[in-house]
């Protein structure tokens, strides 16, 4: 097997999939039906795209293990998606900012990716990076809304721009299925995060810190457990259940 | 016997309609990339418009279920990601089908030309996400009525 395309298919597959999950806690208790209908779609994107890496994940491996198994049959431990994406909700300005730094991220890394040499990872950055175009969107537009919008919104947005910050950096860890980070990727993060959080009126924290640990699967946060018994309830429930 | 030319299966499959957009069928949606003849076995390749658009599974399953109903006994429905799907392999035909069951349809402009109920011109975004991954929610300035806008990709 090789363990050097395998692990990239998780670290994306994961991230997708914990983020889809995290996001889909919203569904029925967004502030505005708009919102709620955005995130819920978002979900579902994510959730599409993480079934495409991780049945490419589990074809790689050679185990006979499916997108469904990755999914909800590993338990903390052998995840390795961005710590970022498995931190709890907050409010509803957390969650947009959180979202903003992951597309601001996950944008430019499809399209490098879509100029992949392996044929089987460029077709699916090409077809997932055309959603993302979509989520980038609306997510700097709101972080945007917010941190340019009331004094109580702009509070919030800086809240959450001073606790998530140290969290962005350990995306631009990813390496690329050859095991190398796709040039630019760190660089069009950065700019796109400076630019749009310039014209949210939002203060980027100072120094280089970054959280790691959930990429590498050294040690994820501990929230990624209580998310996974809510994700696999079902499977721990009922093991091998199916409908 | 002599197995049925794939042309006339493509004219089973423009009667498979969209699960989601009834008055559309999944070859006007571009969703049947290709029809072929291996040996006994019919060979169907479908591509998912958006990845997680649970219409997919419907619509793989709708495919399946009227080539059998045809007497097609050995069939295999693939899936293929490559060329990704994009709004510009629906036809101008099946554009003017969704504008008359009033979801205005995509353009290369990004928005909507008019609104599909009254023709005004006069239309704004109320949000980019709807009631499916493939539209977009939007609102006529003169008649005050919401509609879905098929947005590009």
């Amino acid at each position: 097997m090789d363990e050097t395309l395998f692990d990239f298919l998780l670290r994306m597959g994961d991230s997708t999939l914990i983020l889809g999950h995290r996001i889909s806690e919203w569904c029925g208790h967004a502030p505005v039906l708009e919102e709620d209908i955005a995130l819920a779609n978002t979900a579902l994107d994510l959730i599409g795209q993480t079934q495409m890496w991780l049945g490419l994940a589990g074809e790689i491996e050679g185990k006979g293990r499916s997108a469904d198994d990755l999914a909800f049959l590993r338990d903390a431990w052998d995840f390795r998606n961005a710590l970022l994406v498995e931190l709890p909700n907050g409010d509803f300005g957390r969650t947009i900012l959180r979202q903003f730094l992951f597309d601001a991220w996950h944008k430019p890394m499809l399209k490098a990716l879509a100029g992949s040499d392996n044929e089987r990872v460029a077709e699916i950055a090409a077809k997932a990076v055309k959603e993302v175009d979509y989520h980038l969107e609306r997510s700097a537009n709101t972080v945007v809304a917010l941190g340019d919008g009331t004094d109580e919104s702009h509070r919030r947005m800086q809240d959450a721009l001073d606790a998530l910050w140290p969290y962005a950096g350990e995306l631009r860890t990813i390496a690329g299925p050859d095991g190398v980070i796709p040039d630019g990727v760190a660089d069009a993060h950065s700019a796109m995060m400076r630019e749009v959080l310039s014209e949210a009126t939002l203060k980027i924290p100072e120094g280089e810190f970054a959280h790691k640990g959930g990429v590498s699967g050294q040690m994820h946060t501990e929230h990624l457990g209580h998310l996974l018994t809510t994700m696999q309830w079902l499977q721990r429930a009922y093991p091998g259940a199916t409908w | 016997m002599a197995h049925p030319s794939t042309d006339t299966v493509w004219d089973w499959l423009r009667a498979v309609p969209d699960p989601e957009i009834p008055v559309i069928s999944v070859v006007d949606l571009g969703i049947v990339r290709d029809v072929a003849w291996e040996g006994e076995e019919l060979k169907v390749a479908i591509t998912p418009t958006y990845s997680g658009c649970p219409a997919t599974s419907v619509i793989r399953f709708d495919i399946e279920t009227a080539l059998r109903d045809k007497g097609i006994e050995k069939l295999r429905v693939e899936q293929r990601l490559s060329p990704a799907w994009t709004t510009d392999w629906i036809n101008e035909d099946a554009k003017a089908r969704l504008e008359a069951y009033g979801i205005a349809p995509p353009t290369p402009a990004g928005g909507p030309e008019k609104c599909p109920r009254c023709g005004s011109p006069e239309v704004e975004r109320i949000s980019q996400f709807g009631s499916t991954p493939c539209k977009a929610q939007w609102r006529c300035r003169d008649c005050l009525e919401p509609f879905d806008y098929f947005k590009c990709i």
